[in-house]
């Protein structure tokens, strides 16, 4: 017992002294992450302000150029003046406005008279979200503007039902209060398969494993004393990530410190498992590599509901997204940071990390003492 | 000297496509990721959960309930009965959006109006929360145009009606897709580039290579050239696949989209060499794919718009070729643009691959030097 406990040791000193004497999984484990949310957090952002949008008026008269006002000072858009449709197309063609505002020249008399009157808004719409987001806001101008003439000119407006929305969680609709545990996840990820991807393959192709095989050593010894390291370093990597989180993008941690560390954990020993396992399945780095990038970095960010929400998705990829680690931390961090200690959320998302940490470490543990014999 | 260059050629492919996992590795991944993220990235809200919490159940407020029943957009899971089951079902995201109608709601709506319908909508996600918002908006909007003219009162001065160009539906696969073309090209041509120079290095073959008659530039266009074909017979196979099984209209200039993404994969390949070159093992490499890759994927407005970035942030993503490729792959795909149109892409993707792939051959040369 004593002497597997020297073993243990030992090996785990190789272990460090490797990552001391390479310097890049330092890198990896606390600069990248520290480099990548800076990036992340500044580069990610679903809020448009300040859309440009081309406006043309056939027939100005104080109406309109009270709500081209309204326009102006709302901070989702930045009008710019057309005097007639052909030249708006052309600026939405080379891109240069996002939306056209069209007003016919009988907009004010139509209106005037039996109301309804058409405002025609043409949107560019390849990019159909920020399409969509524009449709919202300029509805949600109209609608101001309208309250504000019925107010100035003293005839109440009829409006038979309002809407008196309240947003939990993030009021302001700050995408970046989302996305900065998201991103978050990206990172974690990325440095947890990245690196033990490459750890035991290299062992494997330089032939340095059969040499470590060779001596009494357990091979859940050999496992343990990889992973150890490098999940201390994860962790380091985290902790940098949770405070720039809150203190450079203003996240609010609502949940618990601890309840985020146990997520954190489990999570890290799940992707570092993914990583042992597979290195030890593939033994080539070159394979192990792309494996590692294709099964981490663009699951984490596409099928992880970090940007794109889950439920919004086709039922197979839905049942799909269940596969991916990335996936419960996503929702665990969201609601720890957002919502707080929602133990009903918290609770199940925790058990499936564990699953998975342990379906991972145990597989990377099987297949390679299988390839033993 | 040309066969030296093409034996390396054949050198190189038969390196990456003889192995048979190494051969399933390059062609299998794009394809799934392309299927599986086609469907997946989508900015479309669809099916969203809701529960109503009706306190007045009369015929004008089912009336209204009826209207989102109708909509694609929610999808109705059921009625809570008590204030405090709002916060249940939002924190345990059972529902994203609890629609409650106060107990006056008709009075009001007869007697003094507005009547006032509460929303209460989860922030976490805030993206999907404001496009919930608009479609509420939307629906509420469409029942009081409705209502007014009933009911014998004038509706306000305007209505609004939206239309979009090029995608009318405003499907975000139509957005995302074309993207992924973009998107995975660099992908594979990062890995398997990216990583060349270092694997040999560390099996010891690049020292064979270099005892060779071979110069260290015959070497580096020996590496260029097969990223080069792979990539350009990748990007076949994704667009083949988007227009015959996502069947995103393609009506621009099939030509204008293959020199641009002939510009754009020269340019990743260089970066992918002096990755190679300055690493020293494959770890390394990999590393350094992966510190360019991923911020190249966030800071290129394959999700995300470039124009909601800091002006700073913005100007670093011109050194990012991954943006210039979208602008190409999107404005064809969809818009119809050729060459008038896109050619302004090319100049800073063909900057960016010849300061690369010159960079590249530098590095080699001193590095083996």
């Amino acid at each position: 017992m004593r002497s597997g406990l020297v073993r243990f040791l030992a090996l785990w000193k190789k272990e460090w002294i490797q990552i001391w004497r390479d310097p890049a999984s330092i890198a990896i484990g606390v600069v990248l992450p520290a480099v990548l949310l800076l990036i992340y957090g500044y580069g990610i952002s679903l809020d448009s302000l300040r859309l440009p949008i081309g406006v043309v008026v056939e027939n100005p008269n104080p109406l309109t150029a009270s709500f081209v006002a309204g326009l102006e000072r709302s901070r989702y858009f930045s009008p710019e003046p057309y005097g007639a449709i052909g030249g708006a197309e052309e600026a939405m063609r080379d891109g240069k406005v996002e939306a056209i505002l069209w007003l016919w020249s009988d907009f004010t008399r139509r209106g005037l008279r039996e109301g309804n009157a058409p405002l025609s808004l043409i949107v560019n719409g390849v990019d159909a979200n920020t399409a969509r987001l524009l449709e919202g806001y300029f509805q949600g101008v109209w609608s101001q503007w309208l309250q504000w003439e019925a107010n100035t000119s003293g005839q109440p407006l009829l409006l038979p039902v309002e809407v008196e929305s309240r947003i939990w969680f993030n009021p302001a609709l700050e995408s970046r209060h989302y996305l900065a545990p998201g991103v978050i996840v990206i990172n974690m990820t990325l440095v947890g398969a990245l690196l033990t991807a490459l750890v035991i393959a290299r062992e494997w192709e330089r032939g340095t494993m059969e040499a470590l095989l060779s001596t009494p050593v357990s091979m859940a010894e050999i496992l343990w004393s990889k992973t150890g390291p490098y999940f201390v370093l994860g962790m380091g990597g985290m902790a940098v990530c949770v405070v720039m989180a809150v203190a450079l993008f203003g996240a609010p941690l609502l949940g618990s410190v601890w309840v985020l560390s146990l997520a954190s954990a489990l999570f890290l020993l799940s992707s570092l498992g993914m990583g042992l396992l597979i290195s030890s399945a593939l033994r080539s780095t070159f394979l192990a590599s792309m494996v590692a990038i294709v099964a981490t970095f663009l699951p984490a960010f596409i099928l992880s509901g970090f940007i794109f929400d889950i439920a919004s998705m086709p039922e197979p990829i839905r049942l799909f997204t269940y596969l991916f680690a990335a996936r419960y931390f996503v929702t665990l961090l969201q609601t720890i940071f957002l919502a707080g200690n929602v133990w009903s959320v918290i609770l199940p998302n925790l058990v499936a990390l564990f699953l998975m940490a342990a379906f991972f470490l145990g597989n990377a543990w099987r297949i390679s003492r299988r390839s033993l014999e | 000297m040309r066969q030296r260059i093409f034996g390396l050629i054949v050198k190189e492919l038969l390196a990456l496509f003889r192995d048979k996992r190494s051969r399933f590795v390059v062609i299998g991944p794009p394809l799934i990721q392309l299927i599986i993220f086609g469907y997946a990235a989508t900015f479309d809200v669809n099916r969203v959960a809701y529960a109503v919490y009706d306190e007045e159940n009369s015929g004008t407020s089912r009336e209204l309930l009826a209207r989102f029943e109708g909509s694609r957009a929610f999808r109705c899971l059921g009625y809570i009965h008590s204030n405090g089951e709002i916060a249940k079902v939002i924190d345990r995201k059972k529902v994203l959006l609890v629609i409650h109608i106060g107990r006056n709601f008709s009075r009001n709506l007869f007697a003094s109006p507005p009547a006032r319908i509460q929303v209460i909508v989860d922030g976490r996600n805030s993206n999907t929360a404001g496009i919930l918002l608009g479609y509420v908006n939307q629906i509420v909007e469409d029942f009081n145009a409705s209502w007014l003219p009933l009911h014998g009162i004038k509706p306000p001065a305007g209505v609004l009606r939206p239309r979009a160009w090029y995608n009318p539906n405003l499907e975000s696969r139509w957005f995302i897709v074309p993207g992924l073309l973009a998107t995975l090209t660099l992908v594979v041509s990062i890995v398997t580039v990216g990583l060349s120079v270092a694997r040999e290095r560390e099996i010891g073959t690049l020292d064979q290579l270099l005892v060779t008659p071979m110069r260290p530039w015959e070497i580096v266009l020996g590496k260029v050239i097969p990223g080069f074909l792979v990539a350009m017979g990748e990007v076949t196979l994704i667009f083949l696949a988007a227009i015959f099984w996502f069947r995103i209209p393609f009506v621009g200039n099939l030509l204008a989209l293959y020199v641009g993404l002939a510009f754009f994969s020269l340019a990743v390949i260089g970066v992918g060499l002096i990755i190679s070159s300055i690493s020293m093992t494959q770890q390394q490499a990999l590393l350094g794919s992966f510190f360019f890759l991923s911020p190249a994927i966030v800071l290129s407005g394959f999700s995300t718009p470039l124009r909601n970035m800091p002006e700073v942030v913005q100007w670093v993503t011109l050194l990012n070729p991954l943006r210039f490729a979208l602008v190409v792959v999107r404005r064809v795909f969809l818009e119809g643009a050729g060459f008038a149109e896109v050619w302004p892409q090319y100049i800073p993707m063909a900057l960016i691959a010849s300061i690369s792939l010159l960079a590249a051959w530098g590095v080699f040369r001193r590095r083996v030097g």
